[in-house]
């Protein structure tokens, strides 16, 4: 064996080692249903719990966990307008991707939950900003919506794209949810 | 082996991820080498208890179970 494939030997157990424990998590929240928001929650709290640093990505119908739950119409025009008449923001007004009946399945999850003494996505949420977890909205999607800052909770990261995200991402964990 | 217990964390009765997320806050308080003990009912506790001080590096002194009730013993790094 020559000298320099002996010498890469070490560097390359560090890096795969480095590659395999990392440290960080981002997470692509991208469906905003009761049942994927929650469980987003749950992980990005109990990694920053860890010691990960962590950030969530809030895209698509995943922006509907960061609505103010006291917000009722938002958007620029009528489209925008009746989208969110007809799909409610806000932690409260979250529904399960099955099972919805419309909402008596989401109320009967929080009344189990709450039984159960497992924390609202609102106690989750309020937790991952408390500890240190980066909340970013994605600009592309409150464009496209019609969502202003002020319609979303406070303590959020500035709105940020794609780019910012995966740029992020690059060593971390990730997960799309 | 009997280790000095600086304080209890009482999480009985709370679901995951709430006692790991609350153990770690009350973590962030105490001075590097105190000892605390935390309670616990959520089954899965034994199993994260592991898991949060391995991944974190406090140190589980010693867990053990009566009539549902978790008990951890967790030297903080």
């Amino acid at each position: 064996m020559s000298q320099a494939t002996t010498d890469a030997v070490p560097g390359a157990i560090a890096e795969a080692e480095a590659r395999r424990r990392t440290d960080k998590l981002v997470i692509f929240t991208w469906g905003g249903d009761l049942d994927k928001v929650w469980p987003t929650l749950i992980l990005a709290t109990t990694a920053a719990a860890m010691g990960m640093e962590v950030l969530v990505f809030f895209t698509f119908w995943g922006l509907f966990p960061l609505v103010r739950n006291d917000v009722r119409l938002t958007g620029d025009n009528w489209m925008q307008k009746a989208m969110s008449l007809l799909h409610r923001g806000g932690t409260e007004h979250l529904r399960l991707s099955q099972m919805n009946f419309a909402g008596m399945g989401p109320a009967m999850m929080r009344k189990l939950a709450n039984e159960h003494h497992v924390a609202s996505p609102q106690e989750l949420l309020e937790l991952a900003r408390d500890m240190g977890v980066r909340l970013i909205p994605c600009q592309m999607t409150m464009d496209l919506l019609g969502l202003k800052r002020e319609d979303l909770i406070d303590g959020l990261g500035e709105p940020a794209g794609a780019a910012t995200a995966l740029a992020e991402a690059q060593d971390a964990i990730t997960l799309f949810i | 082996m009997s280790v000095a217990i600086a304080t209890t964390l009482d999480f009985k009765g709370l679901s995951c991820p709430l006692p790991i997320v609350k153990t770690a806050q009350a973590f962030k308080t105490l001075p590097s080498g105190a000892v605390a003990e935390v309670l616990a009912t959520d089954a899965g506790s034994v199993a994260d208890f592991t898991a949060w001080c391995g991944a974190t590096g406090n140190q589980l002194v010693e867990h053990s179970a009566d009539g549902g009730i978790y008990r951890f013993v967790i030297r903080r790094k």
